[in-house]
């Protein structure tokens, strides 16, 4: 399906194809924009709030103009008080409304965890299922231009720990138009983790509101000879890593998680089956981190079909350098997943 | 009573007994509690605000069923206030399948959200800005609806709290911070904890309506409490009351603190003496609002209810160890109503 390509930029795009009849090229930022839009037309329970979300760049254009169009009693900024309107959000959701809150760094969120942890994840479990929490708390990860350690985290595994939360990251614009929509209508609180450094990808993107489903992954391309699982930006790295290998007659199939929590194991299992190797790039830390889960899954439940250890790649355990020399030494990329599909193949 | 502009009226005679057996109802089901805990099959942590009921029911009395409440950890009194029934809310304490939470919750989380009781968090200040969120739904909806948030002392000192209020008096929303000074937290005492000892006084920082007044005195809370929710429900914004009172027994559990050593027992004493229910039933009495035998022949009810809810309880079956999992998520909708 063309909505499934992974293009980095318009270029790309455009030597695929590009725009065709029926298929419209839309950018990851743009598709969260029309998302965002399109909910607000229809449903007066949908509002945003967060920082600035009604400034002129409008979080870096993904809710550019909202306000002009829904006004700011639907599309608010807020004080800097990132816990207490969570809750406010919350209570909001509780009481009948279908708000996304917006961050523009998930590491805005540990600010918030109060409210997330204690309260928005255990709302519906500790009160019997009597109320439901449809919540969507959207941020994005920083990278580059020396962001450092407190505007470059990726907290998708301190999330997925927790039971009453979903975690959902898209990697192209399709599946950031269909997951924004499906977490808001999901009724469950959702943290939505975007990656700033594919707000300007491009992909084929319908005009019409659709929902991707929660919980389902997607093979990304098919192979034979080993499986990588990856999330984010980091599917990226993995099809330019799978194009690489490919011409050294290597055929790796590149699982994109899309939600976090709950996953799709079952799609991870059936793709060890065929292939018996795998590789696991997270954009976040190794220890605990989604990498492990999905090793586990392989150990657990897939342990007769591996032929090697499970290899992750994930950031080293140290905070993010902001100069570009050590900053560039901490992020792996597609070069990490190569050398380490290479590795999983010679290893017995 | 002579009535002077922007004062209220006494109340009515029917309002005087609502707040009477309002009170007492909450007072007879905590100690309940107290007597059944011993038998050791309500295994929960309980708070009970025995001493504390004047102001739940003060304030309830003002409210309208579809108005909300939000609670914490000490919940009882605003829960049963606001029109929740007894039996759910013991049953939940017992760990039964037919508790308000369906044996998830226990005492510190009751919910009862057709009496607009949207559920109670155990975590100081945690309900605070959720109430201000339910209360910037209904004003969104255009609804007529005002949230009371109950907390305590301690929470005053929580961040959230003061976030919360920010963003209430910025958006004048129909909400009332209803704080209950009970001068501990668990046993740290207010003089320990707070640089100026004046809750209600963080509401100038607001430009909002402050007053602190005895949480001791029904009568003193009700009209309190019905100028604030008149405000909030009129588009005036926020309000915060501080209300002084004590509590009698633990910060959980049946005991009293000072069996403990946790407090002085003198200062126990001296506030069972300012006991909310007996000085207001000696004002309907003393004042000939009511016989004696009149309010004890209105509080039967109340003895029935609490019986038929002991045996609801008792006899309510536990869950299933197989519903375990159950309502950890909300059935996912994303593919309905698109």
């Amino acid at each position: 399906m063309p909505w499934t390509k992974i293009y980095g930029n318009r270029t790309e795009f455009e030597k695929a194809g590009g725009e065709r009849a029926g298929l419209r090229g839309l950018t990851y930022k743009d598709a969260l924009l029309e998302a965002a839009t399109q909910m607000l037309e229809t449903d007066d329970r949908v509002m945003i709030l967060g920082e600035g979300v009604d400034d002129a760049g409008g979080v870096f254009g993904t809710t550019k103009d909202l306000h002009k169009k829904f006004g700011r009693g639907r599309v608010m900024d807020t004080p800097l008080a990132e816990n207490a309107l969570t809750g406010v959000a919350l209570g909001a959701a509780i009481a009948g409304m279908r708000p996304i809150f917006v961050h523009m760094r998930v590491d805005f969120l540990p600010l918030t965890m109060d409210q997330i942890m204690n309260h928005a994840a255990k709302w519906h479990y500790m009160f019997g299922g009597a109320v439901c929490v449809p919540l969507t708390v959207r941020s994005i990860i920083g990278r580059g231009w020396g962001s450092a350690a407190q505007h470059s985290q990726s907290l998708q595994a301190v999330f997925a720990h927790i039971p009453g939360l979903k975690v959902v990251m898209p990697a192209n614009p399709y599946d950031a138009k269909g997951l924004l929509r499906a977490s808001v209508y999901d009724g469950n609180p959702v943290i939505f983790i975007e990656h700033r450094w594919l707000y300007e990808h491009m992909g084929h993107v319908p005009k019409e509101a659709y929902t991707v489903p929660l919980g389902k992954g997607i093979v990304r391309r098919k192979g034979g000879d080993v499986t990588i699982v990856a999330l984010s930006l980091m599917v990226f790295e993995a099809m330019q890593a799978a194009d690489i290998l490919s011409k050294d007659g290597i055929e790796a199939e590149v699982i994109d998680l899309r939600t976090v929590k709950p996953m799709d194991k079952k799609l991870i299992l059936e793709s060890l089956m065929k292939t018996g190797r795998l590789v696991v790039a997270d954009t976040g830390w190794m220890d605990c981190g989604v990498g492990a889960e999905v090793a586990a899954t392989a150990a657990e439940d897939g342990f007769s079909c591996l032929k090697a250890p499970v290899i992750r790649i994930a950031l080293p355990e140290c905070p993010t350098p902001a100069g570009h020399v050590l900053e560039k030494e901490f992020y792996p990329g597609k070069d990490r997943i190569v050398e380490a599909v290479k590795k999983t193949l010679a290893l017995k | 009573m002579k009535k002077t502009p922007g004062q209220i009226d006494m109340p009515s005679k029917d309002t005087l007994l609502a707040l009477y057996l309002s009170m007492l109802r909450i007072r007879l089901f905590e100690e309940k509690i107290v007597a059944l805990y011993p038998e050791q099959e309500m295994k929960c942590p309980v708070h009970l605000c025995i001493g504390q009921e004047a102001i739940a029911a003060g304030v309830c009395l003002n409210l309208k069923k579809e108005d909300y409440v939000f609670s914490n950890h000490r919940g009882h009194g605003h829960a049963l206030a606001k029109g929740a029934r007894m039996a759910p809310l013991l049953a939940e304490f017992y760990g039964k399948t037919t508790g308000c939470s369906k044996g998830r919750g226990g005492s510190m989380h009751i919910i009862d959200v057709e009496n607009g009781v949207l559920g109670t968090s155990a975590i100081v200040g945690g309900g605070i800005p959720m109430g201000v969120g339910a209360a910037l739904a209904s004003k969104m909806k255009r609804e007529d609806r005002v949230t009371v948030i109950f907390f305590g002392d301690g929470a005053s000192e929580e961040g959230v709290f003061y976030e919360s209020f920010n963003f209430a008096a910025l958006k004048k929303l129909p909400v009332v911070f209803m704080c209950e000074n009970n001068f501990y937290a668990t046993n740290s005492p207010q003089d320990a904890r707070q640089a100026v000892c004046k809750i209600a006084s963080s509401a100038a920082a607001f430009d909002a309506h402050g007053v602190c007044i005895d949480g001791n005195d029904v009568v003193e809370v009700y009209k309190a409490s019905k100028t604030a929710i008149t405000r909030a429900r009129s588009g005036k914004g926020p309000s915060l009351i501080e209300a002084k009172t004590y509590r009698w027994k633990g910060h959980v559990g049946p005991e009293a603190d000072y069996e403990k050593g946790c407090r002085p027992k003198e200062e126990l004493v001296e506030w069972i003496e300012k006991c909310p229910l007996k000085a207001f039933k000696s004002y309907l009495v003393d004042n000939g609002v009511f016989l004696p035998e009149g309010l004890e022949k209105a509080a039967k009810g109340i003895n029935k209810e609490l019986t038929e809810a002991v045996r609801f309880a008792k006899d309510s079956p536990y869950p299933q160890a197989s519903e375990l999992l159950n309502h950890v998520y909300a059935p996912s909708r994303s593919s309905s109503g698109l």
